[in-house]
Formats: structure tokens, C-alpha cells, sequence
């Protein structure tokens, strides 16, 4: 197990076997999120209540979910890096944090346009979900900075990574602030006592939108952490030989 | 046409899932751009490298 654990985190080793691994992510991927956009779309009924407005659902649900668990990814990443000093963690936290902050603009922006038509307005500062939602795109924000602001790629690693392990705090206080507080934001529909709130013609699709983001996610990590990897290996010699050997990026 | 309008939701709806592929497609091409650059980099100091030695 430690012998796998420990190619795994080898550099040259990852950067090949990731863009080996990455087709198989982008393609089941495309097919899921494609048969979701078309069920959600045109298959999926109607909601009693929220009429054709509900089918935001089949963007905002997959992107808020990915927004928290990119955290989660970069956070523990960084923990491994910080604890072990894996090299190969911190790429994967450095790799994942434009991606997360993406996916919760995403969040946040389709969250916006469902709440005009149901709540009948685009923003709410009282309320708890969409205000810890936003503080998770400034910690994003945070992290880059904090990144960007240090040269020296170990220094910066380490700082990041603090600053990582401290915001993941606001990640379970994100997923049960409906339930803590009084909110405008609906309460869970997926993960709840006694199973899924929704019919079957409407879960489904949205299992395959979540699983369908999942794997696309999982391809943008892998060649992100492919361009990290590359970038702090610049000076080694399996990275010049893979140069001069003509390789294609 | 019918379902295009989505009894009047079609805007915010279909302005969402659009706004989704954009999202993809920034992500996708930011990576491979990315990538590219670095590998372009390296591949410029390698040959200067050379170039003095």
C-alpha cells in the first residue's frame, strides 16, 4: 500500500499516468452530463410549486456541491502536504483552487438568477447559505492571493496550506446552515433521513448531472496538476529530458 | 417554442445552463493554456541553456 502511495506521489510518474487518465474522465463524463442537460431539460416533470424554474437545479446543485468538495480536496491536500511534506499534495491544492473558485462563482451566479423568480430577489445578505456560499469564493480568492504573493514555492506552500485548513471550517457550516438557521434557501433535498425528497424522474437526471460534473471536475484537476507538477519540477532532469525528448505538452 | 419559454422561466433557465458550459469552457481552456506556457518556458530555458553552454 505505502510502496503504491509512494509512486503515486512520484512527479514524472503522475504526470503520465494523469494524462493517460484523464479521457477516462472526460468522456463518461461528457455522456453523463449530456444525457442530464437533455432529461433535466425536456424529460424531467414539472415542479408543483417552482414550476420550469426548478430546472436551474440541474447546474446549481452539481456546482455547489463541487464548489464545497474542491475545498475539501484542497484543504486535506494541503494538510497532506503540510504534515508528510508531499510535493505532490500541494500541486493538487495549488491545482485545485482556481477550479473550486470557478464552481462557486457558478453556484453563487445560478443561485442568484433561481432566487428572482422565486424569492423575488437576486441577493439576500441575512441569509446564512448564500453568505457563507460567498465567504467560500473570498477564501478561494484568499488562497490564490496568499499563493501569488510568495515566490518562494515552499514558503508558499506552507502559508496556503494554513490558510486552507483554517477556512475548511466554513465547509460544514455551508452544508447545514439551513438546518441551523432560519434561511430563504430551501432546505436538503438529496441527503436527508428516510432518502431523496424527489421523484425518481427528476433524480436521476440530477444523480447524473452530480456524477457527470464529479468526472469532468476530476479531469480539470488532472491536467491542472499536470501544469503544477511540470512548473515546479522545471528544473529536474526528468522534466528536461521529457522536453528535449519532443513529447507533446 | 413551448419549451424554449419554460412558461416564462426559459430566461433564467436557459441563462443558467449557459452560463455553465461558459464556465467549463473558461476552466478547460485556462488549463491547457496553462500547461502549454509552462511547458513553453521550460522549453525556452532549456535552449538557452544550451545555447551558452
Amino acid at each position: 500500500m505505502w510502496k503504491f502511495i509512494h509512486k503515486l506521489a512520484s512527479p514524472p510518474h503522475f504526470y503520465g499516468l494523469a494524462a493517460r487518465m484523464v479521457p477516462w474522465f472526460v468522456l463518461p463524463g461528457l455522456f453523463l452530463v449530456a444525457y442530464g442537460t437533455y432529461a433535466g431539460l425536456f424529460l424531467a416533470p414539472m415542479d408543483y410549486q417552482q414550476g420550469d424554474a426548478f430546472r436551474i437545479i440541474y447546474v446549481h446543485v452539481p456546482s455547489a456541491y463541487l464548489s464545497m468538495m474542491t475545498y475539501m480536496i484542497m484543504a486535506i491536500s494541503a494538510g497532506i502536504g503540510l504534515i508528510w511534506r508531499i510535493k505532490l499534495a500541494h500541486a493538487v491544492a495549488a491545482a485545485a483552487a482556481p477550479i473550486g473558485a470557478w464552481f462557486t462563482f457558478l453556484a453563487l451566479a445560478t443561485g442568484s438568477i433561481w432566487g428572482k423568480p422565486m424569492w423575488g430577489t437576486w441577493w439576500e445578505w441575512g441569509d446564512p447559505r448564500l453568505t457563507s456560499e460567498l465567504i467560500l469564493l473570498f477564501l478561494y480568492f484568499g488562497y490564490m492571493a496568499l499563493r501569488g504573493a510568495i515566490d518562494d514555492t515552499v514558503k508558499a506552500d506552507k502559508s496556503s496550506a494554513v490558510l486552507a485548513l483554517v477556512g475548511a471550517v466554513n465547509v460544514p457550516i455551508i452544508h447545514f446552515s439551513v438546518e441551523w438557521w432560519s434561511s430563504l434557501h430551501q432546505g436538503p433535498t438529496l441527503i436527508k433521513k428516510g432518502g431523496p425528497a424527489m421523484d425518481t424522474a427528476m433524480l436521476y437526471p440530477l444523480l447524473a448531472m452530480i456524477l457527470g460534473f464529479t468526472l469532468l471536475f476530476g479531469a480539470l484537476l488532472l491536467r491542472r496538476v499536470r501544469a503544477e507538477v511540470l512548473f515546479r519540477e522545471r528544473r529536474t532532469r526528468w522534466v528536461k529530458d521529457l522536453i528535449l525528448s519532443g513529447r507533446s505538452a | 417554442m413551448e419549451s424554449l419559454s419554460m412558461g416564462g422561466y426559459g430566461p433564467y433557465v436557459w441563462t443558467c445552463f449557459m452560463l455553465t458550459a461558459v464556465v467549463f469552457i473558461i476552466c478547460e481552456w485556462r488549463a491547457r493554456l496553462r500547461q502549454r506556457r509552462v511547458y513553453r518556458d521550460i522549453e525556452v530555458r532549456i535552449k538557452a541553456l544550451g545555447d551558452t553552454q
